[in-house]
């Protein structure tokens, strides 16, 4: 009696994984991939797109502050590809002998001013940075973002009155567009991402800083081979109009 | 003899089974403590240790720690009465939400401390437009979303204390003319002055280590908003050693805070 009832129990779940097509997916080979946090969206887009394109490989994405996903690579992270913010956590990598293939550079991005909607604190430029009656973040000096920060606040030769230096772009991000806060300094793609939820105000070019994105498969990757046909597609033609569609400029 | 006479002249010792157990679970607390201790640039030791961040991060950990821990006796001691002595329906409900934040990942708990208290929140809001006065991106913010996070183990604590006091010295007290207050500052006070004592150190040490309510609510800005657990968390994406020593300065200090005062003030009976 029992044993019928558990055999039509599983007919039915066989059935119902047919009819919604799911079987394939456990037979998939997963490519875990630690990406800059900045890269959220666009690469939420290219897993898609390749995914499609190879229905056997399942891409899992982690994101976060480029620093963190390094040191979680280095202490023996179960990672395929990384894809980092800058070169310098990218170096540390290939130094620790983690990189399986030479870094290649697949986008660039440069920073942006990002106040909330309506501008409540009438921001027009760097220099509102340096203003203490403005609440003003920006990415913490650790991270790349907060990195690249600081070298345009001192080619604009700003001294800032910060409220708070962020661990991750995103976090910088929400509190602007929450505001919180009435100014922070971040990547161009972010304020594209937002969906006008946050207006931009760019830079002068004189003082603005580009950030290169490298991409490597990492050296213990345990699907090096979809690894590599994940990081191809990248720096394809259709990787790099998903990434340009998101704000990022090409090498 | 019989065993239940044998018992009587020896200490009862616990069954032979949970040894193992217990060394597991003291390996299990202890061992990440060695490999800290295993990391650590001893050679470089005293370099990182001048670095101007640790010891504003140390200053700024020791002010809210302790603002925190007396903000929760000052507002836990009377929830505790509160909770310990009145019966009214809802009461379990009015705990549960009073304990919450000991359950709550302290990330949400910072969040919604922004909803409540930040510039566009429910209480921030109106009282920025007044006032100008802004909780978060300040030490006030710090030890608000610290106060928040240790208050209930204070809550939990003097709770107990007041549940396990016997009430006739409080009843005889008052009997012979002590009015209410003189009743619970030279009665009630005393009594539970254990639980007190390890609510107060709990709560603290409970601030002490708090990361995501304060880093969420209150941001992070070195010699202003920037706590030992904060600036361990900012080293460790880019100075490795200065993370390793701070956080070694701040295991010091609680471990010899907790010894001292286990051994001296209020010794295990």
């Amino acid at each position: 009696m029992r044993l019928a009832k558990h055999t039509a129990l599983l007919s039915a779940a066989a059935l119902l994984s047919v009819a919604c097509n799911v079987a394939p997916r456990s037979a998939a080979k997963e490519v875990v991939v630690f990406a800059a946090a900045s890269l959220t969206d666009a690469f939420a887009e290219i897993e898609i797109a390749f995914e499609q394109l190879n229905p056997a490989i399942d891409i899992v994405v982690n994101y976060g502050a480029s620093s963190t996903l390094r040191m979680q690579i280095i202490e023996g992270a179960p990672v395929d590809v990384f894809a980092s913010a800058n070169t310098a956590n990218m170096n540390s990598i290939v130094n620790a002998g983690e990189s399986a293939t030479s870094p290649r550079i697949f986008a660039l991005n440069n920073l942006e001013i990002a106040v909330p909607r309506g501008n409540p604190g009438e921001v027009v430029g760097l220099s509102d940075f340096a203003n203490p009656d403005l609440l003003i973040g920006i990415c913490a000096f650790q991270v790349p973002c907060g990195e690249l920060g600081a070298t345009a606040l001192a080619n604009a030769q700003v001294t800032p009155s910060l409220d708070t230096t962020e661990l991750n772009v995103k976090a910088l991000l929400s509190r602007v567009e929450a505001g919180e806060l009435d100014a922070g300094l971040v990547y161009r793609t972010d304020i594209a991402a937002a969906d006008g939820r946050v207006e931009g105000i760019p830079l002068d070019t004189d003082i603005n800083v580009e950030a290169s994105y490298p991409i490597t498969v990492l050296s213990r990757a345990g699907n090096p081979i979809p690894a590599g046909a994940f990081v191809a597609f990248v720096l394809s033609k259709q990787g790099s109009s998903i990434l340009a569609r998101f704000g990022f400029l090409l090498p | 003899m019989t065993p239940q006479a044998r018992q009587r002249h020896h200490k009862p010792r616990p069954p032979r089974a949970l040894l193992p157990l217990a060394i597991i679970g003291f390996t299990l607390v202890t061992l990440p403590l060695v490999g800290l201790l295993w990391r650590t640039p001893w050679s470089d030791l005293i370099g990182l240790l001048a670095k101007p961040m640790i010891a504003e991060a140390l200053r700024l950990s020791v002010i809210t720690s302790l603002a925190a821990a007396a903000l929760s006796t000052l507002l836990g001691v009377p929830l505790a009465w509160f909770l310990a002595r009145y019966h009214f329906p809802g009461h379990a409900l009015l705990r549960g939400l009073v304990i919450l934040p000991m359950v709550l990942p302290p990330v949400v708990g910072g969040a919604a401390l922004l909803f409540a208290f930040g510039r566009q929140g429910l209480v921030g809001r109106p009282a920025y437009d007044a006032t100008g006065f802004l909780l978060p991106f300040s030490l006030w913010g710090v030890i608000v979303a610290t106060t928040f996070i240790s208050l209930p183990f204070l809550v939990l604590t003097v709770e107990s204390g007041l549940r396990n006091l016997d009430q006739r010295y409080e009843a005889a007290a008052a009997t012979l003319g002590a009015r209410r207050w003189t009743v619970f500052w030279r009665i009630t006070l005393p009594l539970i002055s254990p639980s007190l004592a390890s609510g107060i150190v709990l709560a603290w040490a409970r601030a002490l280590g708090e990361f995501g309510a304060t880093i969420t609510f209150a941001g992070n800005l070195q010699s202003k908003t920037q706590t030992m657990p904060l600036a361990v968390f900012v080293a460790l994406q880019q100075d490795r050693g200065a993370a390793i020593v701070l956080s070694l300065v701040l295991v010091s200090i609680s471990l010899t805070v907790l010894v001292a005062l286990r051994t001296r003030w209020w010794p295990a009976r």
